[in-house]
């Protein structure tokens, strides 16, 4: 199929691909751009690896066309330090051991910044409930809610 | 996954041209489209993307009814202030499905175009079989491993479970699917498998969902969604229901009741035998339990699939009374 011309906004810097279609936004980012930082696990919208925000919002980078998210603003893991600082919740990831293997961190850590934006981290089982769209096969939960809920806490105060 | 060609709709009208034309489907969110392009079930040569029109998005509520724009996403919907409290039951089967990722990219049009997740019918590299997939080729369900497929509604053709929440809730209220001018309800929206399974939807080429419109009332405003699962989150209900309820003045007789049942049929299922035989009676835990035991007339099971028949009426039972106790 020919290919497509595609402009992305990923994390404040402009990129202009030649693309087919089919090409993901997930694999746009890790095959093209080189931002390894978000996952591919399960690559049909089950686990959560590979979330990333569009338009401030996270959503699935496996299941979103890169071509759809055209004219959006894209943020992944590789932009959520600002200067050289680390975002609260990657702070607070590091300091509550909430990873074993770290495959599904970065997916974890996006979705947290979300899940604490959209006002979702009000008590443990709001956010068991909010993230259980990100998959952890080491089973680190309780660290990961522990995590969360630091964020939570320290974004709140 | 097969490649395709890529147009962004610029209007309604140039979508519903767009996607007339043989091999070509419109694509909103993609939860559904994207993956089952990639299982190699949907097979597009062309998609007509519509997530960039505008107008489409909105979310109005009345006293007389909730009109919720095809575009708007399952997750904006759910926190709604008043979609919370005036269609309580519609908010939670919201926030119970899928993932908050997958709400906030799914639409609510694209909710009610949701194909099943049977996996013979996901799987045709190991299951070329399916009614649904190729009309004639047969069904793998049947005879298969059955635990997640549909006891009501089902068809020699097809065994498949509708795997929906939001459309359960919405049937319970009588809501109806914009079709640009035209609407149907949204029980005629779904279709049964009969003979004909690869057919779900009241809906032609050329046809767009611009809208849904859920009509208020004292039952809607006093609703909820009771979904029970393997795990507590991010999973299809192993059986759920919508109910609503309004009492008579004395908070006791039940004037008006809804009950519609998700994870148990081939279509999102009304219980109107539950609702006939409890309107106008005292709600009394008895007989609520004795009546809902007609949410499954009719059932037939598929071995694995049994426990849902025995399942079904207890969630139906729960949800009542635990919209009787808020009286």
């Amino acid at each position: 199929m020919t290919k497509i011309p595609v402009y992305l906004d990923i994390n404040g810097h402009h990129h202009e691909l030649q693309l087919e279609p089919r090409v993901t936004l997930l694999d746009a980012l890790r095959d093209r751009l080189g931002l390894t930082g978000t996952k591919k696990g399960c690559d049909h919208g089950q686990c959560g690896a590979c979330t990333v925000h569009v338009d401030g919002e996270r959503v699935l980078a496996c299941l979103t066309l890169a071509a759809q998210a055209q004219g959006r603003t894209v943020t992944t893991i590789e932009g959520l330090a600002r200067e050289g600082e680390m975002h609260p919740v990657q702070a607070a990831f590091l300091e509550q051991d909430a990873f074993q293997c770290g495959y599904c961190t970065p997916g974890q850590i996006m979705s947290a910044v979300a899940c604490i934006r959209e006002g979702h981290a009000g008590s443990d089982e709001e956010i068991r409930e909010y993230m259980a769209g990100n998959l952890c096969r080491c089973g680190a939960y309780p660290h990961i809610v522990a995590a969360v809920r630091q964020a939570a806490q320290e974004v709140a105060s | 996954m097969r490649d395709f060609s890529y147009l962004r709709a610029a209007s309604v009208d140039a979508a519903r041209q767009a996607a007339a034309l043989p091999g070509a489907m419109l694509l909103a969110g993609g939860t559904t489209l994207i993956d089952l392009a990639k299982c190699g079930v949907a097979e597009p040569e062309t998609l007509v993307d519509i997530t960039h029109l505008k107008g489409l998005n909105g979310i109005e509520v009345s006293e007389r009814s909730a009109i919720i724009g095809a575009l708007a996403k399952m997750g904006h919907v759910a926190d709604h202030a008043d979609i919370k409290s005036r269609f309580p039951a519609v908010s939670e089967a919201l926030w119970q499905a899928a993932s908050a990722q997958i709400r906030n990219m799914a639409t609510i049009g694209g909710n009610l175009m949701q194909r099943t997740r049977c996996p013979y019918f996901r799987d045709p590299a190991n299951f070329p079989a399916c009614n649904k997939r190729e009309p004639g080729s047969g069904c793998s369900a049947i005879g298969g491993v059955t635990k997640g497929h549909a006891v009501l509604g089902t068809s020699d053709a097809c065994i498949a479970m509708y795997p929906g929440d939001l459309a359960v809730a919405l049937v319970a209220f009588d809501a109806v699917v914009h079709l640009g001018q035209s609407q149907v309800p949204v029980d005629d929206f779904f279709l049964l498998p009969g003979t004909t399974p690869d057919r779900e939807h009241a809906i032609e080429p050329g046809e767009m969902i611009t809208a849904i419109e859920i009509p208020g009332s004292a039952s809607a405003r006093r609703s909820t969604y009771l979904k029970i699962r393997d795990r507590q989150s991010y999973e299809f209900a192993a059986a759920s229901a919508a109910v609503g309820i309004e009492f008579e003045a004395d908070g006791r007789t039940i004037r008006d009741l809804r009950v519609a049942l998700g994870g148990v049929a081939t279509k999102p299922w009304r219980a109107r035998a539950v609702e006939d035989a409890l309107k106008g009676k005292v709600l009394e835990p008895d007989a609520v339990r004795a009546a809902s035991l007609l949410a499954v007339e009719g059932a037939t099971d598929h071995g694995a699939n049994h426990y849902k028949i025995e399942l079904a009426p207890r969630v139906v039972a729960r949800a009542i009374l635990k919209m009787g106790e808020t009286a």
